[in-house]
């Protein structure tokens, strides 16, 4: 295996990629009690339109996360059961570009390991648990349809974007979902969950040439095809819809900010443009940022306040947002410091400082195996290392993070979606 | 390898520090506990939020959040937690450790004296808080308390030991209530901040690389302002043993997709002092504590009557929270489930699986809680909030001897006291 040293950050990561084309990462923890393993496919809920032996299959909205739900299903039963039983916390998740399943476990990890590996590389669906699923997802979608939070960020999307899959939910909608069948998830297990198209990222108290050994052992031999992802048409730089508006049952206004951004490259370019990213966002409206601490005493934004850089395939955008009585006014706030610094720059002490905070910030992520081991995978997906940001980090300028905010901070990148109270 | 200590550092003011180097933060905690009642739980809640805007020397947010990214972008949080019928108000932080500062700095002093400061130095105004701060402040509290309700699965449970708790210090929530908050004054939080100080148990943890002599002499320095108590107030919490004699059912209707059902159970006087702990914690593991559990396998996934479907125990109050989503069809039939499931244990009807899952889960989650500073506060700051002393470890041994007639006796104690349900808008 291949070794690699982080040691700024006090990190080891080995790395193998198997014959049969997935590729292997461990961090060994030895003064850990708990161990966890971490297996994704290249594949989420944008991902419906794809190509597989020379034919485009269209599959219905949430599949993804569907198919999430029925791999725990296996001949012998179920593997969530199996893996509880021996201790292990397991679980998954699908996002808008990935699928990943992934257990903790402080015994019997080489075996829980065995087990994660065979339920996600075996599909096992018949058309009772299929139809059975229905129910139980349908009652996901109508929980989360209650949830102002995630109603607040997808109707952002929707703002932000006109065609591009991000903005459509992962869980898909009750009459979406309808039309899936047992066919359906086996037609998207095989173009998607080929060793070739997967990672398997491990941290713990573990052995790493262990751990290639049971991933031989349990996968299949061989390479298979991949298929090929369709996004559409590329997204046009202005936004599709300036504001969205709904109301619910909550008590204040809440609201998400988004300034649409250029799609990152692959590789070195992408973590780029993620730490400018995340920087342009602290000197813009970050926790020490004149601005916060403006709106924080006038009241228009509270603890609840938070913001991110995001990034997917054929898309990335900056977001903001929270609890807020007046979200115009933080709209025109955020614009009218990004003026600002388009004609004074950013303040040097402050860039020095905020590139300090996100250091340290970063750094202490890595405390969390789950940070690791996912940061590893997504980046590996988009053909970087995770951890490489401790060495790039020096190189970034204040000028680059100037330029994003002018290039992005814009009216017509600019997208706000509230949700307000019932009958204010 | 990882070590434990407890030390006084002054009359009621005590350091827990875990001393390990597999973290790349220090953990330090600055905590007030304090009886949970409703005419100060507010202006308690309040005091850290406001303290948290300035301080004599940082007078605003600004000057603060400069201070924390030149720390390496260290976090302090105000928190406000409820352990048993204790309010426990005060900071968490995070830091970098000394050890991965990109130029040797010393970080555990500095972040121990700001901590300080944020607690006995704040920004004052004519002798009292600031009143922008205080206002800003109570405005921000008021909207949290209001937000609770956004959250229906967190909702409903409050709303639960709310009515089950009605007349006991239980049933104040953690924040306070509205009425209480809007009612302070610069000049009153400033009274109860100082009554606060004076009078409340003090608790300080730290987890991190640095020796805890140095830990607990950054400490004595940081805290050397605060008011000399040889009697401060230790923690209680009073325990009802039964329920009345028919369980209550509380409705409630909104605009909602998902019904919420809870229920709520006194358990008979278990709670983390009495020797059957152990055998309440594997009880509740089987019942609904876990994905192996038979809320979770059958009433969740064989019958297909909710999304969720779990269980919950307060060990120092004595009771099981039962919380659940269901269609608003599904009502009696759920209900009755779920009490099934109970009765189910209670006549001994448990497998080998589930005792040795639930046994399994349970010690795997404690063991786990070593690997992560946050949630290993939370566990040191409830052993003070209980005046206990066992650790993890010492837990983990206790479930091993658990039997199913332990568990069987321990579910045969609970009793069903209140029943709540979230319903939507009739139509």
């Amino acid at each position: 295996m291949e070794k690699l040293e982080f040691a700024r950050v006090g990190e080891t990561m080995y790395r193998e990629k198997l014959d049969n084309g997935l590729t292997v990462f461990v961090f060994p923890k030895p003064e850990f009690q708990k161990g966890y393993a971490f297996f994704a496919t290249n594949y989420g809920g944008m991902d419906m339109r794809f190509c597989l032996d020379g034919t485009w299959h269209d599959t219905p909205a949430g599949v993804a996360h569907y198919l999430e739900h029925k791999m725990f299903d296996t001949k012998e039963g179920n593997a969530l059961q199996e893996l509880a039983a021996n201790g292990a916390s397991p679980n998954a998740f699908t996002s808008n570009a990935i699928t990943g399943y992934y257990f903790e476990s402080t015994e019997k990890f080489e075996e829980n390991l065995r087990i994660l590996l065979s339920f996600v590389s075996v599909p096992y669906f018949t058309k009772e648990s299929v139809d059975k699923e229905q129910g139980i997802i349908g009652q996901e979608i109508g929980m989360i349809e209650d949830d102002p939070d995630w109603k607040v960020i997808m109707n952002l999307m929707a703002a932000l974007y006109r065609n591009h899959p991000v903005r459509v939910s992962v869980a898909g909608s009750v009459e979406s979902i309808s039309h899936i069948t047992a066919d359906t998830l086996y037609a998207c297990h095989k173009a998607f969950y080929d060793p070739a198209n997967m990672v398997l990222c491990v941290a713990g108290p573990v052995d790493p040439a262990r751990i290639c050994e049971v991933a031989r052992e349990i996968l299949p031999r061989q390479a298979g095809p991949i298929a090929a992802k369709d996004y559409g048409p590329r997204e046009e730089p202005r936004v599709a819809s300036p504001l969205a508006e709904e109301r619910m049952e909550v008590s204040t206004p809440i609201f998400q900010l988004g300034y649409k951004g250029d799609p990152a490259h692959t590789g070195e370019d992408r973590l780029r443009q993620q730490l400018v990213g995340e920087l342009a966002l602290e000197v813009l409206l970050g926790n020490s940022t004149p601005l916060y601490a403006r709106l924080y005493r006038e009241g228009l934004i509270n603890q609840s306040f938070s913001y991110g850089y995001e990034s997917y395939p054929g898309c990335a955008f900056l977001c903001a947002g929270g609890e807020s009585r007046d979200p115009e006014r933080v709209r025109d706030a955020v614009a009218a410091e990004a003026a600002r610094i388009g004609r004074e720059g950013v303040d040097s002490p402050l860039w020095e400082r905020v590139k300090k905070g996100v250091y340290g910030n970063k750094v202490r992520g890595l405390n969390s195996f789950e940070n690791l081991c996912v940061g590893q995978a997504q980046a590996f997906f988009a053909g970087v290392d995770y951890l490489h940001f401790a060495g790039l980090f020096d190189q970034i300028t204040k000028g680059e993070a100037e330029a994003l905010i002018a290039a992005w901070v814009t009216g017509e990148r600019t997208a706000l979606s509230v949700v307000r109270p019932k009958g204010a | 390898m990882t070590e434990t200590k407890r030390r006084e550092l002054f009359p009621g003011v005590w350091l827990r520090t875990v001393h390990t180097d597999k973290f790349k933060s220090a953990y330090l905690s600055l905590t007030l506990l304090t009886p949970l009642d409703r005419e100060t739980a507010g202006a308690n809640a309040l005091v850290p939020y406001v303290l948290r805007r300035g301080t004599a020397a940082h007078p605003d947010m600004e000057s603060l959040s400069a201070a924390l990214d030149e720390l390496y972008g260290g976090a302090v949080e105000p928190a406000v937690r409820k352990k048993g019928e204790t309010q426990c108000v005060g900071f968490v932080a995070s830091f970098l450790d000394d050890a991965y500062a990109l130029h040797g700095e010393k970080i555990l002093e500095s972040a121990a004296a700001l901590l300080g400061e944020l607690l006995l130095s704040p920004y004052t105004w004519e002798g009292a808080f600031c009143p922008d701060y205080t206002e800003g402040e109570k405005a921000n509290l008021i909207d949290r308390i209001r937000a609770q309700v956004n959250d229906k699965r967190t909702y409903a449970l409050q709303r639960l030991t709310r009515e089950m708790c009605r007349y006991e210090a239980f049933g104040v929530d953690k924040l306070g209530d509205e009425e209480t908050v809007a009612a302070v004054t610069p000049q009153s939080l400033w009274a109860r901040y100082q009554d606060l100080l004076s009078t409340a148990r003090v608790e300080v943890y730290y987890c991190g690389s640095a020796d805890p002599d140095r830990v607990e002499a950054a400490l004595r320095a940081a805290l050397a302002g605060l008011p000399v108590n040889g009697d401060r107030e230790d923690p209680d919490c009073e325990v009802r043993l039964t329920a009345g004699p028919e369980p209550r059912l509380v409705e409630e209707s909104m605009d909602v997709t998902q019904g919420k059902l809870a229920l709520g159970f006194r358990t008979g006087g278990q709670t983390c002092w009495e020797p059957d702990y152990p055998a309440f914690t594997v009880m509740n593991a089987i019942f609904g504590g876990t994905t192996l559990s038979k809320l979770f396998l059958n009433v969740r996934e064989k019958l297909s009557l909710c999304y969720y479907a779990s269980s919950a125990m307060e060990k120092m109050k004595g009771l099981i929270l039962v919380s659940s989503g269901i269609e608003f069809d599904k009502f009696q039939t759920a209900r009755d489930e779920i009490l099934a499931q109970l009765e189910a244990i209670r006549r001994g009807e448990i497998e080998d699986w589930e005792l040795e899952g639930a046994r399994h889960t349970l010690m795997g989650g404690h063991l786990a809680t070593l690997d992560d500073q946050g949630r290993q506060e939370e566990f040191w700051l409830g052993q003070a909030a209980a005046g206990l002393d066992t650790t993890i470890e010492e837990l983990c041994a206790q479930f091993e001897g658990v039997t199913k007639e332990q568990v069987a006796r321990s579910a045969q104690r609970l009793e069903l006291d209140t029943v709540y349900f979230l319903k939507g808008k009739e139509a």
